[in-house]
């Protein structure tokens, strides 16, 4: 895959997988994941989640992981393809959504909507976490760092820069 | 833009109390396509690993563009949208506001920023990515966000799992059994069990 090709299979499938990205853009994490490193080979393992840990130490929104994605594959065109890609449906459908959301406020249909995709990001987000964790936990030390991060940011208020800041300092100075 | 004939209509449903108010002519003037776009330009270097805080601080509290119960209904309405939360939430301020314009500058300034630096990061990646500290540190940070994600699962959990329900938990283990063990397409699994979820919600009303 060339040129135009390789340009046409990134905006296909990042636009396809924007749209079932229910729950924010972390709920799409394991389908990129399956397509860019299983089926497609454009990244290793370990590049996957070097790939989310740069995209987590930036600052702004978690899609913007695309975009390094579509960098690491096909240039800075590359980013530009797969950003757009990720944004502009749900940006139309955001869109117009909002201008006419005033109508269906308080209706039936939209309350069952909210409450019937709640679980399923759930099961989403659980997903990512498992993806992110396999990808990334080959040591029992890196698994340690996991386990410890879960448990103190599920019972204190950790803000995530510390998190980052203390496992990049654990893990430069060779300890995972 | 709504028109503001509908706006007291529709208020005069809700009791007025001094901490609701219905319109956002009432808080503050509507910004500019360029306030617009600096907003979310600084919102989005502020955020790290999750926007919405400061998107609520500087929507609600800084420039008083929103009331705190319009940014809660318009971040609904976002969460349950496909794709990005906060660009979604950009999208829909932005468009009520300005229209077109108004969206595409606020989607700019949260995107624009962020896009730079991690093309910037990138190259950089690409030049000493092989160095064994860079990969070990970018490991242990990725098994740290892993963490955060775990605990802000556990945390959204535990309402469902109340009042004995079984329905919401059983889906959300589908859920991840399909996409992280089967490792089968998200598109296929949503079809299938989204129809689902949303009917069970829609014969049990909250």
């Amino acid at each position: 895959m060339r040129g135009g090709g390789l340009y046409l299979t990134l905006a296909a499938f990042f636009a396809t997988t924007s749209l079932f990205a229910i729950g924010g853009a972390n709920s799409a994490v394991p389908e990129i994941h399956r397509y860019a490193v299983n089926v497609q080979h454009w990244l290793t393992d370990q590049q996957f989640s070097e790939t989310f840990a740069l995209a987590q130490l930036t600052p702004g929104p978690n899609i913007i992981i695309v975009t390094l994605i579509g960098y690491h594959v096909a240039g800075v065109l590359g980013g530009l393809v797969t950003t757009l890609a990720m944004c502009g449906p749900t940006c139309l459908f955001a869109y117009f959504i909002g201008r006419a959301s005033d109508r269906f406020k308080g209706a039936a249909w939209h309350s069952a909507l909210s409450r019937g995709l709640v679980p399923v990001t759930l099961g989403l987000l659980a997903s990512s976490a498992t993806v992110i964790a396999t990808t990334s936990d080959y040591s029992w030390r890196a698994l340690v760092i996991t386990a410890g991060t879960a448990l103190t940011a599920f019972f204190v208020r950790v803000h995530p820069l510390w998190a980052f800041g203390v496992a990049a300092a654990l893990g430069a100075a060779g300890l995972v | 833009m709504t028109s503001p004939a509908q706006i007291p209509a529709d208020s005069q449903t809700i009791p007025a109390s001094p901490a609701t108010i219905p319109h956002p002519d009432a808080a503050a003037p509507p910004p500019s396509i360029g306030e617009l776009f600096v907003a979310f330009a600084k919102i989005s270097l502020s955020g790290f690993g999750g926007v919405l805080a400061w998107a609520r601080r500087m929507m609600v509290d800084e420039r008083k563009w929103m009331t705190p119960e319009q940014f809660n209904e318009a971040y609904a309405l976002c969460s349950f949208l496909p794709g990005g939360n906060i660009i979604n939430f950009s999208i829909i301020f932005g468009g009520r506001l300005r229209g077109p314009a108004g969206a595409l500058a606020s989607l700019a300034g949260l995107l624009g920023p962020p896009f730079v630096l991690i093309l910037i990061i990138g190259a950089i990646y690409a030049h000493y990515g092989e160095l064994p500290v860079l990969r070990r540190a970018l490991t242990a940070v990725a098994s740290a966000a892993a963490g955060l994600m775990m605990a802000t699962v556990a945390k959204m959990a535990r309402p469902l799992f109340r009042n004995r329900a079984v329905i919401g938990p059983l889906i959300a283990c589908m859920t991840f059994a399909a996409i992280s063990i089967m490792r089968w397409p998200l598109p296929y699994v949503l079809l299938a069990i989204v129809p689902i979820s949303i009917a069970y919600a829609w014969r049990r009303p909250a």
